[in-house]
Protein backbone atom coordinates (compact mmCIF):
# COMPACT_ATOMS: atom_id res chain seq x y z
CA UNK A 1 0.00 0.00 0.00
CA UNK A 2 1.72 3.57 -0.84
CA UNK A 3 1.42 6.35 1.45
CA UNK A 4 -1.21 7.83 -0.70
CA UNK A 5 -2.88 7.24 -3.91
CA UNK A 6 -4.18 11.40 -4.79
CA UNK A 7 -3.88 13.41 -1.20
CA UNK A 8 -3.96 11.79 2.58
CA UNK A 9 -6.31 14.75 3.12
CA UNK A 10 -8.73 13.99 0.32
CA UNK A 11 -8.39 10.42 1.15
CA UNK A 12 -9.20 10.93 4.61
CA UNK A 13 -12.02 13.10 3.66
CA UNK A 14 -13.51 10.40 1.07
CA UNK A 15 -13.65 7.58 4.16
CA UNK A 16 -15.54 10.12 6.73
CA UNK A 17 -18.29 11.06 3.75
CA UNK A 18 -18.20 8.46 1.25
CA UNK A 19 -16.11 5.07 0.98
CA UNK A 20 -12.79 4.11 0.66
CA UNK A 21 -10.87 1.35 -0.14
CA UNK A 22 -7.51 -0.18 1.70
CA UNK A 23 -5.28 -2.98 0.09
CA UNK A 24 -4.16 -4.86 3.26
CA UNK A 25 -3.09 -7.85 1.67
CA UNK A 26 0.21 -6.81 3.31
CA UNK A 27 -1.57 -8.34 7.11
CA UNK A 28 -0.49 -11.46 8.05
CA UNK A 29 -2.72 -14.72 8.58
CA UNK A 30 -2.39 -17.18 10.91
CA UNK A 31 -4.39 -20.25 11.19
CA UNK A 32 -4.51 -22.46 14.45
CA UNK A 33 -6.71 -25.81 13.73
CA UNK A 34 -7.15 -28.91 15.83
CA UNK A 35 -8.60 -30.15 18.92
CA UNK A 36 -7.58 -27.84 22.13
CA UNK A 37 -7.11 -25.09 19.72
CA UNK A 38 -9.76 -23.06 21.69
CA UNK A 39 -8.03 -23.78 25.10
CA UNK A 40 -4.12 -23.05 24.03
CA UNK A 41 -5.27 -19.64 22.25
CA UNK A 42 -7.04 -18.66 25.93
CA UNK A 43 -3.48 -19.27 27.06
CA UNK A 44 -1.67 -17.26 24.24
CA UNK A 45 -4.20 -14.23 24.11
CA UNK A 46 -5.23 -11.44 26.59
CA UNK A 47 -9.22 -11.44 25.42
CA UNK A 48 -11.39 -14.54 26.63
CA UNK A 49 -12.18 -16.96 23.74
CA UNK A 50 -14.53 -18.42 25.04
CA UNK A 51 -17.10 -15.36 24.34
CA UNK A 52 -16.45 -16.37 20.39
CA UNK A 53 -19.23 -17.74 18.70
CA UNK A 54 -17.98 -19.51 15.55
CA UNK A 55 -17.95 -16.78 12.61
CA UNK A 56 -17.14 -13.86 15.43
CA UNK A 57 -13.88 -12.07 16.17
CA UNK A 58 -12.30 -9.88 18.97
CA UNK A 59 -9.74 -7.85 19.47
CA UNK A 60 -6.79 -9.04 21.70
CA UNK A 61 -3.52 -9.14 22.15
CA UNK A 62 -0.22 -11.26 22.38
CA UNK A 63 2.15 -10.95 25.03
CA UNK A 64 5.77 -11.77 26.32
CA UNK A 65 6.34 -13.24 29.64
CA UNK A 66 6.90 -9.66 30.70
CA UNK A 67 3.32 -8.72 29.60
CA UNK A 68 5.07 -6.34 27.10
CA UNK A 69 2.94 -6.74 23.43
CA UNK A 70 4.11 -8.61 20.63
CA UNK A 71 1.36 -7.54 18.42
CA UNK A 72 -2.40 -6.60 18.68
CA UNK A 73 -4.39 -8.39 16.42
CA UNK A 74 -8.30 -10.02 15.60
CA UNK A 75 -8.76 -13.53 16.55
CA UNK A 76 -11.94 -14.91 14.20
CA UNK A 77 -13.51 -18.21 15.03
CA UNK A 78 -14.29 -19.51 11.77
CA UNK A 79 -14.71 -23.14 13.10
CA UNK A 80 -15.32 -24.63 16.51
CA UNK A 81 -11.16 -25.90 16.85
CA UNK A 82 -10.16 -23.41 13.69
CA UNK A 83 -9.14 -19.92 14.05
CA UNK A 84 -7.75 -17.27 11.76
CA UNK A 85 -5.26 -14.32 13.10
CA UNK A 86 -4.87 -11.25 11.22
CA UNK A 87 -1.41 -9.99 12.55
CA UNK A 88 0.34 -6.99 11.92
CA UNK A 89 2.59 -7.36 8.58
CA UNK A 90 6.09 -6.71 10.19
CA UNK A 91 5.15 -9.09 13.62
CA UNK A 92 4.08 -11.93 11.05
CA UNK A 93 7.06 -13.92 11.43
CA UNK A 94 7.70 -13.08 15.04
CA UNK A 95 4.13 -13.82 16.04
CA UNK A 96 4.34 -17.21 14.20
CA UNK A 97 7.37 -18.14 16.00
CA UNK A 98 6.34 -17.15 19.33
CA UNK A 99 3.08 -18.98 18.97
CA UNK A 100 4.89 -22.23 17.22
CA UNK A 101 7.23 -22.45 20.26
CA UNK A 102 4.27 -23.05 22.42
CA UNK A 103 2.02 -24.83 20.30
CA UNK A 104 0.72 -28.17 21.86
CA UNK A 105 1.20 -31.16 19.27
CA UNK A 106 -2.37 -31.77 18.39
CA UNK A 107 -3.13 -27.81 17.56
CA UNK A 108 -1.68 -26.98 13.66
CA UNK A 109 -0.67 -23.72 13.02
CA UNK A 110 0.29 -22.34 9.17
CA UNK A 111 1.47 -18.99 8.31
CA UNK A 112 -1.27 -18.17 5.12
CA UNK A 113 0.09 -14.65 4.56
CA UNK A 114 1.20 -15.76 1.30
CA UNK A 115 -2.28 -17.01 0.08
CA UNK A 116 -4.39 -14.32 1.35
CA UNK A 117 -4.72 -11.07 -0.02
CA UNK A 118 -7.47 -8.23 1.66
CA UNK A 119 -8.77 -4.83 1.18
CA UNK A 120 -10.74 -3.12 3.80
CA UNK A 121 -13.91 -0.56 2.13
CA UNK A 122 -14.81 1.62 5.05
CA UNK A 123 -17.03 4.58 5.21
CA UNK A 124 -20.73 5.58 5.50
CA UNK A 125 -21.43 4.52 1.76
CA UNK A 126 -20.12 0.26 2.25
CA UNK A 127 -23.28 -0.83 2.64
CA UNK A 128 -24.35 0.27 -0.73
CA UNK A 129 -21.16 -0.79 -1.86
CA UNK A 130 -21.33 -4.11 -0.22
CA UNK A 131 -25.08 -4.59 -2.12
CA UNK A 132 -23.65 -3.52 -5.00
CA UNK A 133 -20.91 -5.83 -4.80
CA UNK A 134 -22.56 -9.13 -3.55
CA UNK A 135 -26.21 -8.55 -3.88
CA UNK A 136 -29.12 -6.59 -3.13
CA UNK A 137 -30.65 -9.40 -1.13
CA UNK A 138 -27.46 -10.49 0.53
CA UNK A 139 -26.74 -9.32 4.50
CA UNK A 140 -23.60 -7.71 6.14
CA UNK A 141 -22.46 -9.69 8.71
CA UNK A 142 -23.20 -8.05 12.10
CA UNK A 143 -20.21 -6.26 13.71
CA UNK A 144 -17.27 -8.54 14.31
CA UNK A 145 -19.10 -11.33 12.17
CA UNK A 146 -17.11 -13.23 9.26
CA UNK A 147 -19.04 -14.44 6.74
CA UNK A 148 -17.87 -16.37 3.61
CA UNK A 149 -19.68 -15.09 0.15
CA UNK A 150 -19.96 -16.45 -3.47
CA UNK A 151 -18.07 -12.87 -5.45
CA UNK A 152 -17.86 -13.67 -9.26
CA UNK A 153 -17.01 -17.66 -9.36
CA UNK A 154 -14.62 -17.31 -5.89
CA UNK A 155 -15.00 -17.44 -2.54
CA UNK A 156 -14.43 -14.37 0.16
CA UNK A 157 -14.34 -13.88 3.69
CA UNK A 158 -15.65 -10.67 4.80
CA UNK A 159 -15.59 -9.43 8.50
CA UNK A 160 -17.51 -6.13 9.87
CA UNK A 161 -14.49 -4.41 11.04
CA UNK A 162 -11.76 -1.68 10.71
CA UNK A 163 -9.48 0.87 11.54
CA UNK A 164 -11.26 3.90 10.83
CA UNK A 165 -14.24 4.54 12.91
CA UNK A 166 -16.14 4.69 9.98
CA UNK A 167 -18.57 1.49 9.24
CA UNK A 168 -16.53 -0.50 7.12
CA UNK A 169 -15.83 -4.04 6.04
CA UNK A 170 -12.32 -6.39 5.84
CA UNK A 171 -12.44 -8.63 2.64
CA UNK A 172 -10.01 -11.75 2.10
CA UNK A 173 -9.88 -13.36 -0.83
CA UNK A 174 -7.02 -16.27 -2.46
CA UNK A 175 -4.18 -13.97 -3.41
CA UNK A 176 -4.66 -14.71 -7.27
CA UNK A 177 -7.70 -12.88 -6.69
CA UNK A 178 -6.65 -9.59 -5.28
CA UNK A 179 -6.81 -7.95 -8.58
CA UNK A 180 -10.00 -8.69 -9.57
CA UNK A 181 -11.08 -7.28 -6.38
CA UNK A 182 -9.86 -4.38 -6.30
CA UNK A 183 -11.00 -3.60 -9.85
CA UNK A 184 -14.64 -4.10 -9.25
CA UNK A 185 -14.62 -2.43 -6.02
CA UNK A 186 -13.45 0.47 -7.48
CA UNK A 187 -15.52 0.33 -10.61
CA UNK A 188 -18.63 -0.83 -8.93
CA UNK A 189 -17.55 2.08 -6.13
CA UNK A 190 -17.76 5.04 -8.45
CA UNK A 191 -21.15 5.60 -8.04
CA UNK A 192 -20.51 6.13 -4.18
CA UNK A 193 -17.50 8.05 -4.56
CA UNK A 194 -14.86 5.45 -3.74
CA UNK A 195 -11.41 6.03 -3.43
CA UNK A 196 -8.30 4.21 -2.90
CA UNK A 197 -6.45 5.18 -0.02
CA UNK A 198 -3.24 4.73 1.09
CA UNK A 199 -1.10 4.27 4.94
CA UNK A 200 -1.58 8.02 5.31
CA UNK A 201 -5.03 8.04 5.08
CA UNK A 202 -5.08 4.93 7.28
CA UNK A 203 -2.70 6.87 10.42
CA UNK A 204 -4.98 9.63 9.99
CA UNK A 205 -7.93 7.94 10.50
CA UNK A 206 -7.15 5.54 13.13
CA UNK A 207 -5.26 8.39 14.94
CA UNK A 208 -8.64 10.36 15.42
CA UNK A 209 -10.34 7.57 16.71
CA UNK A 210 -7.03 6.87 18.90
CA UNK A 211 -7.08 3.22 17.53
CA UNK A 212 -3.00 2.42 18.57
CA UNK A 213 -0.74 1.76 16.44
CA UNK A 214 1.98 -1.21 16.90
CA UNK A 215 5.51 -0.20 16.43
CA UNK A 216 4.64 3.58 18.04
CA UNK A 217 1.69 3.37 20.74
CA UNK A 218 2.41 -0.45 21.64
CA UNK A 219 5.40 -2.07 22.10
CA UNK A 220 7.59 -5.11 23.80
CA UNK A 221 7.78 -2.57 26.32
CA UNK A 222 4.30 -1.62 27.21
CA UNK A 223 1.41 -3.62 28.08
CA UNK A 224 -2.39 -3.02 27.71
CA UNK A 225 -2.97 -2.17 31.04
CA UNK A 226 -0.66 1.14 30.49
CA UNK A 227 -2.08 1.40 26.96
CA UNK A 228 -5.60 2.11 28.31
CA UNK A 229 -6.57 -1.04 26.55
CA UNK A 230 -7.27 -3.30 29.48
CA UNK A 231 -10.94 -3.85 27.98
CA UNK A 232 -9.37 -6.10 25.77
CA UNK A 233 -7.51 -8.02 28.68
CA UNK A 234 -9.73 -10.75 30.58
CA UNK A 235 -7.74 -11.24 33.81
CA UNK A 236 -10.60 -13.59 34.98
CA UNK A 237 -8.76 -15.95 32.46
CA UNK A 238 -7.14 -18.53 35.05
CA UNK A 239 -3.63 -18.26 32.86
CA UNK A 240 -2.25 -16.31 29.98
CA UNK A 241 1.38 -15.34 29.38
CA UNK A 242 1.83 -12.33 30.73
CA UNK A 243 -1.05 -12.49 33.28
CA UNK A 244 0.82 -11.66 36.68
CA UNK A 245 2.35 -8.81 35.24
CA UNK A 246 -0.67 -7.13 34.20
CA UNK A 247 -2.25 -8.29 37.77
CA UNK A 248 0.69 -6.09 39.04
CA UNK A 249 0.05 -3.33 36.98
CA UNK A 250 -3.70 -3.14 37.27
CA UNK A 251 -3.06 -3.40 41.28
CA UNK A 252 -0.38 -1.22 41.44
CA UNK A 253 -1.87 1.30 38.60
CA UNK A 254 0.63 1.80 35.66
CA UNK A 255 3.36 4.69 36.16
CA UNK A 256 2.71 6.09 32.79
CA UNK A 257 -0.62 6.06 30.69
CA UNK A 258 -1.15 6.27 26.83
CA UNK A 259 -2.74 9.71 26.77
CA UNK A 260 -4.70 11.42 23.52
CA UNK A 261 -4.13 14.98 23.52
CA UNK A 262 -5.07 17.61 21.22
CA UNK A 263 -2.88 21.00 20.36
CA UNK A 264 -4.58 24.21 21.08
CA UNK A 265 -3.45 26.50 18.76
CA UNK A 266 -2.73 25.95 14.71
CA UNK A 267 0.91 25.06 14.76
CA UNK A 268 3.11 22.82 14.01
CA UNK A 269 1.60 19.06 14.04
CA UNK A 270 3.03 16.95 17.02
CA UNK A 271 5.60 13.57 16.47
CA UNK A 272 6.56 10.74 17.51
CA UNK A 273 9.15 11.55 20.22
CA UNK A 274 8.26 15.00 21.17
CA UNK A 275 8.40 15.70 24.44
CA UNK A 276 5.44 16.39 26.63
CA UNK A 277 5.73 19.03 29.72
CA UNK A 278 3.48 19.80 32.49
CA UNK A 279 3.89 23.24 34.15
CA UNK A 280 7.87 22.75 32.92
CA UNK A 281 8.31 19.28 34.02
CA UNK A 282 8.83 16.66 31.11
CA UNK A 283 6.51 13.84 31.85
CA UNK A 284 6.17 12.01 28.86
CA UNK A 285 6.74 11.36 24.96
CA UNK A 286 4.41 11.59 22.05
CA UNK A 287 4.32 7.95 20.25
CA UNK A 288 1.44 9.20 17.54
CA UNK A 289 1.20 12.18 16.04
CA UNK A 290 -0.51 14.23 13.12
CA UNK A 291 -2.79 17.06 11.82
CA UNK A 292 -5.91 15.87 12.19
CA UNK A 293 -7.90 16.24 8.71
CA UNK A 294 -11.23 16.26 10.00
CA UNK A 295 -10.68 18.26 13.00
CA UNK A 296 -7.83 20.84 11.48
CA UNK A 297 -5.96 21.21 14.51
CA UNK A 298 -2.58 19.12 15.67
CA UNK A 299 -3.59 15.35 17.83
CA UNK A 300 -1.22 12.81 19.02
CA UNK A 301 -0.96 9.88 21.80
CA UNK A 302 1.63 10.20 24.11
CA UNK A 303 2.91 7.70 27.45
CA UNK A 304 2.72 10.39 30.30
CA UNK A 305 3.56 9.87 33.90
CA UNK A 306 0.01 8.35 35.63
CA UNK A 307 -0.26 11.40 37.38
CA UNK A 308 -0.09 13.65 34.85
CA UNK A 309 -2.06 11.71 32.71
CA UNK A 310 -5.78 12.95 33.71
CA UNK A 311 -8.62 13.90 31.32
CA UNK A 312 -8.43 17.75 31.16
CA UNK A 313 -4.71 18.23 31.92
CA UNK A 314 -2.93 21.08 29.82
CA UNK A 315 0.15 20.12 29.09
CA UNK A 316 3.04 21.03 26.39
CA UNK A 317 4.55 19.60 23.28
CA UNK A 318 8.03 20.59 22.66
CA UNK A 319 8.23 20.83 19.02
CA UNK A 320 12.00 22.20 17.92
CA UNK A 321 12.73 23.52 21.27
CA UNK A 322 9.74 25.62 21.32
CA UNK A 323 6.57 24.39 23.67
CA UNK A 324 3.05 24.35 22.30
CA UNK A 325 -0.25 23.94 24.18
CA UNK A 326 -2.19 21.23 24.39
CA UNK A 327 -4.63 19.16 26.66
CA UNK A 328 -5.32 15.87 27.60
CA UNK A 329 -8.96 14.79 25.99
CA UNK A 330 -11.15 11.55 25.97
CA UNK A 331 -10.98 8.85 23.62
CA UNK A 332 -11.86 9.33 20.52
CA UNK A 333 -10.59 12.33 19.55
CA UNK A 334 -13.17 12.50 16.45
CA UNK A 335 -16.67 11.96 17.58
CA UNK A 336 -18.65 11.90 14.14
CA UNK A 337 -21.10 15.10 14.21
CA UNK B 1 6.62 16.27 -12.84
CA UNK B 2 7.28 20.23 -13.53
CA UNK B 3 11.03 21.27 -13.50
CA UNK B 4 11.12 24.11 -15.31
CA UNK B 5 14.43 25.00 -17.50
CA UNK B 6 15.02 28.61 -15.98
CA UNK B 7 15.94 27.21 -11.97
CA UNK B 8 18.64 25.95 -10.45
CA UNK B 9 18.25 23.21 -8.04
CA UNK B 10 19.67 21.47 -4.93
CA UNK B 11 20.02 17.68 -4.26
CA UNK B 12 17.44 18.00 -1.35
CA UNK B 13 15.06 19.87 -3.45
CA UNK B 14 15.12 22.85 -3.39
CA UNK B 15 14.07 25.18 -6.38
CA UNK B 16 16.78 28.40 -6.89
CA UNK B 17 15.95 31.66 -8.74
CA UNK B 18 19.03 34.04 -9.32
CA UNK B 19 17.10 37.61 -8.95
CA UNK B 20 20.04 39.76 -8.65
CA UNK B 21 22.11 39.52 -5.41
CA UNK B 22 19.25 37.42 -4.09
CA UNK B 23 18.14 33.88 -4.71
CA UNK B 24 14.06 33.09 -4.03
CA UNK B 25 14.12 29.65 -2.90
CA UNK B 26 11.02 27.26 -2.31
CA UNK B 27 10.76 23.51 -2.93
CA UNK B 28 10.30 21.31 -6.46
CA UNK B 29 6.97 19.86 -7.16
CA UNK B 30 8.39 16.33 -7.14
CA UNK B 31 9.13 17.76 -3.19
CA UNK B 32 5.72 18.37 -2.65
CA UNK B 33 4.23 15.60 -4.11
CA UNK B 34 6.26 13.55 -1.88
CA UNK B 35 5.72 15.23 0.82
CA UNK B 36 1.90 15.23 0.73
CA UNK B 37 -0.30 17.61 1.75
CA UNK B 38 1.69 20.49 3.30
CA UNK B 39 0.08 21.51 6.73
CA UNK B 40 2.82 23.98 7.96
CA UNK B 41 5.92 26.34 7.40
CA UNK B 42 8.02 27.48 9.38
CA UNK B 43 9.49 30.42 8.04
CA UNK B 44 13.04 31.32 8.81
CA UNK B 45 13.63 34.97 11.21
CA UNK B 46 14.59 37.48 8.95
CA UNK B 47 18.06 38.61 8.60
CA UNK B 48 19.71 35.64 9.71
CA UNK B 49 22.25 34.44 8.46
CA UNK B 50 22.43 31.20 7.31
CA UNK B 51 25.87 28.86 5.72
CA UNK B 52 24.95 26.85 2.69
CA UNK B 53 23.20 23.30 3.37
CA UNK B 54 21.87 24.77 6.70
CA UNK B 55 18.67 23.65 7.66
CA UNK B 56 16.89 27.06 8.24
CA UNK B 57 13.18 26.28 7.52
CA UNK B 58 10.49 23.60 8.27
CA UNK B 59 7.83 22.23 5.58
CA UNK B 60 5.70 19.61 7.82
CA UNK B 61 3.13 17.52 5.42
CA UNK B 62 0.50 15.34 7.28
CA UNK B 63 3.08 12.57 7.18
CA UNK B 64 6.12 14.31 8.29
CA UNK B 65 8.11 17.10 9.23
CA UNK B 66 10.99 18.35 6.38
CA UNK B 67 14.03 20.79 6.83
CA UNK B 68 14.30 23.24 4.23
CA UNK B 69 18.27 24.07 3.37
CA UNK B 70 20.00 27.03 2.93
CA UNK B 71 21.16 26.62 -1.00
CA UNK B 72 24.27 28.83 -0.46
CA UNK B 73 25.32 31.06 1.98
CA UNK B 74 23.28 34.16 2.99
CA UNK B 75 21.17 36.35 4.69
CA UNK B 76 17.21 35.85 4.91
CA UNK B 77 15.94 39.21 3.16
CA UNK B 78 12.26 38.15 2.72
CA UNK B 79 9.77 35.09 3.89
CA UNK B 80 6.27 34.29 2.53
CA UNK B 81 3.75 35.06 5.19
CA UNK B 82 1.37 34.21 3.04
CA UNK B 83 2.15 30.61 3.56
CA UNK B 84 1.30 30.89 7.56
CA UNK B 85 -2.54 30.71 6.73
CA UNK B 86 -2.46 28.93 3.49
CA UNK B 87 1.05 26.24 3.75
CA UNK B 88 -1.09 24.76 0.56
CA UNK B 89 0.80 26.80 -1.85
CA UNK B 90 3.22 25.00 -1.79
CA UNK B 91 1.84 22.02 -3.04
CA UNK B 92 -0.48 24.27 -5.63
CA UNK B 93 2.13 26.40 -6.61
CA UNK B 94 5.76 25.31 -5.58
CA UNK B 95 6.89 27.57 -8.34
CA UNK B 96 5.23 30.62 -7.86
CA UNK B 97 2.89 31.53 -4.73
CA UNK B 98 4.54 28.80 -2.79
CA UNK B 99 8.33 30.30 -2.88
CA UNK B 100 9.62 30.16 1.03
CA UNK B 101 12.54 32.57 1.39
CA UNK B 102 14.43 35.29 -0.26
CA UNK B 103 18.98 34.95 0.27
CA UNK B 104 20.87 37.87 0.15
CA UNK B 105 23.80 35.94 -1.45
CA UNK B 106 27.17 36.51 -0.05
CA UNK B 107 29.21 34.64 -3.23
CA UNK B 108 27.58 34.42 -6.29
CA UNK B 109 30.20 32.07 -7.42
CA UNK B 110 28.49 29.44 -4.60
CA UNK B 111 25.68 29.36 -6.95
CA UNK B 112 28.01 27.03 -9.39
CA UNK B 113 27.64 23.83 -6.64
CA UNK B 114 23.68 23.66 -7.58
CA UNK B 115 22.27 21.55 -10.41
CA UNK B 116 21.00 22.69 -13.67
CA UNK B 117 17.69 21.43 -14.91
CA UNK B 118 19.14 18.50 -16.86
CA UNK B 119 21.12 17.58 -13.40
CA UNK B 120 17.96 17.70 -11.03
CA UNK B 121 15.62 15.76 -14.03
CA UNK B 122 18.10 13.04 -13.35
CA UNK B 123 18.56 12.95 -9.63
CA UNK B 124 14.91 12.43 -9.35
CA UNK B 125 14.75 10.05 -12.39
Amino acid sequence: MPVQYTSIIDEHQGVRNNVGIFDISHMGQLIADGSGAHAWLNTMLTNNIDKLNVGTGQYTFLLNEGGGIIDDLIVYRIEEQKFLLVVNASRTNEDFAWLDRHRPKHVDLTNRSADFGGVAIQGPRVVELFHALFGKNVDLPPRNHIVDFGFDGTNVSVARTGYTGEDGVEVFFRASDAARFWNTALQKGKAFGIKPCGLGARDTLRLEMCYPLNGSDLSPERNPIEAGLGFFVDLTKPNFIGRDVLLRTKDAGPQEKLVSFRMKEKGPPPRPHYSVFDNGERVGEVTSGTLSPSLNYGIGMAYVSAPHAKIGTQIDIEIRERKFPAMIEKKPLYKKS
Amino acid sequence: MNVPDDLLYAETHEWIKREGENVRVGITDHAQSELTDVVYVELPKMDRQANAKEAIAVVESVKAASDIYAPVKGTVVEVNRALEPDPGLINREPYGQGWIFVLKIDNPDELKNLKDVAAYRKQIG
